[in-house]
C-alpha cells in the first residue's frame, strides 16, 4: 500500500500533508515560503520527487520554487516571464483596451514525461514553457496571437490561463481554458490554436454562443479517455465526448450549477466531482451546506456528498484549483476550502473528514500517489 | 560598500540578515544599487523591480536619510551619506494591508 502526498497552495504560504494508504493520521509540514501567495504546486508525474510552486506576492512578485526531494527543501528557480514580441492589448473591464501585463503564474503543469518540462498558465492569459527545470521561460505565443486575443476579457480574478489538460495518448496535443475567453486546443505542441468551445451559452456575454468569451472555470478529464473533457463553467456544468469541438450540459439536478472545482474519479471516467456554488455573486455554498456532488453516469444524475461535510452555517468557497484525487485503489478525493479547512475521503467521497481545518485560505490542492 | 536594509521577505528568500552591503562601481543611484543586490543575490532579481520593464514594484519603496526618493529618477545619484556607507539605503514593502 503506497501512500499519498497532498500539495497545498494557501494565500500565505504552501503546506505538504502526508499519509499512509490509509489516509486516516496525517503530518502536516509548512508553513513555506510563509507570506507568500502560493497559487498552486504540482509534482511532475515523471518524477514525484520533483515539484514545482508558483510563488507571488502584490509587493514582491513572481518567483517560482522547485523542490527535487518531495517538498522538504526547495531552490528559487527562474522568474521571467517576457511575452514574446509586442504583446498588443485585450479588452479591460469596461471594454476599453488595455496592454497586456504579466501579473502572476496560476498553474503550473509538469509534462507527464520528462520532469523538467514544465507548462505555466500566466495572468494575462498566456502559456509559457520551462524544458530545463524551470530556470528559464518561453512564451509559447500561438495561443495569444492565434486571432481572438484582443477581444479576451479578465474575469473578476483577472484574465488569467487557469487551466492546462495535457493527453496522455498525445503528447502534441493541449487543451488551456481562460478566464474569461474559454477553452483553446493545440494539437501541434503549441505552435497553433483555436478555440473549441461550440456549444458553451453564458448569458453574461452579448452573444450567448459566441466562439470566444465565456468564462471556464476549471476543465478536468480521465487519462483513459483523453477525448471526453468535463468543464465548471461560470454557470453551467459541461461535457464534451470529441475533444472539445462541441460540448452538451450536464448539470442535470445539482442545486446550482455555478462553481469551480470539478474532477475525475481515477478509476471510474464516468464518476465526475464539483462542489456547488450558490451564485457568482455569493461565493459560498447554497444553504450553508458544504456539500460534494457526485454523478456515477458522467453527469446530469448528481448525489450529495455529506458525510463529515458541515451541513449548517458554512460559507467558504472552494477555488477551481483546490479539488484533486488520488490514485489508490480506493480513489481519494481532497479539496480545500477558503475559510483554510482541507477535507479528504479515502472512500471516492462517501466519507468526509478534515486533514487540517485552520489553513490560510487555500487557493490550490493537488496529490500525488507514491508507491 | 553601499550598506542595504532589506523587508524581511526579501531577507528570507536571499538567506540574509537585515542589512547587506553591496559593492557598487561609478555612480551610486537606485539603479546601480538595485544592479548590485541583484547580481550579488540572483534571487532577488524581479522581486524589487520587474524584471523585463526595470521599472520599481508599485508597492516597493526606496528610502534614504529619512526621505522617499521612490520617485526620483533611478539615475539620480543616492545622498552622499548613503554613497560612503554613512548610511543605509532601504528596501521598503509599502504598507498596503495583508
Amino acid at each position: 500500500m503506497g501512500g499519498v502526498r497532498v500539495l497545498v497552495g494557501t494565500r500565505k504560504g504552501a503546506f505538504v500533508l502526508k499519509s499512509d494508504g490509509k489516509r486516516e493520521d496525517w503530518e502536516i509540514d509548512g508553513p513555506y515560503f510563509p507570506g507568500w501567495e502560493i497559487y498552486h504546486l504540482k509534482g511532475s508525474p515523471a518524477d514525484p520527487d520533483r515539484i514545482y510552486a508558483s510563488q507571488s506576492s502584490g509587493w514582491f512578485g513572481q518567483l517560482i520554487q522547485r523542490s527535487d526531494d518531495g517538498g522538504s527543501t526547495w531552490q528559487p528557480m527562474g522568474n521571467q516571464f517576457q511575452y514574446e514580441g509586442v504583446p498588443g492589448t485585450h479588452q479591460w473591464y469596461d471594454g476599453t483596451p488595455h496592454p497586456w501585463e504579466f501579473a502572476r503564474v496560476w498553474h503550473l503543469e509538469p509534462s507527464l514525461s520528462d520532469p523538467d518540462t514544465v507548462l505555466a498558465g500566466v495572468e494575462d492569459a498566456a502559456l509559457f514553457c520551462s524544458t530545463d527545470g524551470a530556470q528559464s521561460w518561453n512564451e509559447l505565443a500561438g495561443l495569444r496571437e492565434h486571432g481572438s486575443g484582443p477581444s479576451w476579457q479578465p474575469g473578476a480574478g483577472g484574465m488569467c490561463l487557469h487551466t492546462i489538460v495535457l493527453d496522455p495518448s498525445d503528447a502534441k496535443r493541449i487543451f488551456v481554458a481562460i478566464s474569461a475567453a474559454g477553452v483553446f486546443r493545440t494539437d501541434d505542441s503549441g505552435k497553433t490554436w483555436r478555440p473549441v468551445n461550440k456549444g458553451l451559452r453564458s448569458g453574461a456575454i452579448p452573444d450567448e454562443d459566441a466562439e470566444v468569451g465565456h468564462c471556464v472555470h476549471r476543465l478536468a478529464r480521465h487519462p483513459s479517455r483523453p477525448e471526453v473533457l468535463y468543464m465548471q463553467k461560470h454557470w453551467d456544468v459541461m461535457r464534451s465526448d470529441d475533444a472539445g469541438e462541441s460540448w452538451q450540459e450536464v448539470s442535470g439536478d445539482l442545486p446550482s450549477d455555478f462553481g469551480f472545482a470539478i474532477d475525475v474519479h481515477a478509476h471510474e471516467p464516468e464518476t465526475v466531482y464539483v462542489v456547488p456554488i450558490k451564485s457568482d455573486s455569493e461565493h459560498f455554498p447554497p444553504e450553508g451546506k458544504l456539500r460534494v456532488y457526485r454523478s456515477r453516469t458522467g453527469g446530469n444524475e448528481w448525489e450529495p456528498l455529506t458525510t463529515g461535510l458541515p451541513q449548517a452555517n458554512c460559507y467558504v468557497n472552494v477555488l477551481r484549483d483546490a479539488m484533486a484525487v488520488d490514485s489508490l485503489e480506493s480513489c481519494g478525493v481532497y479539496f480545500g476550502t477558503t475559510g483554510g479547512q482541507v477535507y479528504a475521503s479515502n472512500d471516492a467521497g462517501d466519507t468526509w473528514a478534515a486533514i487540517v481545518r485552520d489553513l490560510p485560505s487555500v487557493l490550490s490542492v493537488e496529490v500525488q500517489t507514491l508507491p | 560598500m553601499i550598506r542595504v536594509v532589506l523587508p524581511a521577505h526579501l531577507r528570507e528568500l536571499a538567506h540574509l540578515g537585515r542589512e547587506v552591503s553591496v559593492e557598487v562601481s561609478g555612480q551610486v543611484t537606485q539603479r546601480s544599487v538595485i544592479d548590485a543586490l541583484e547580481e550579488a543575490y540572483p534571487v532577488l532579481r524581479g522581486t524589487m523591480r520587474d524584471p523585463v520593464t526595470k521599472k520599481r514594484r508599485a508597492f516597493v519603496r526606496f528610502f534614504a536619510c529619512e526621505e522617499d526618493l521612490s520617485h526620483a529618477s533611478p539615475d539620480a545619484p543616492l545622498p552622499e551619506v548613503v554613497a560612503t556607507g554613512a548610511e543605509p539605503f532601504f528596501v521598503v514593502g509599502a504598507m498596503a494591508g495583508g
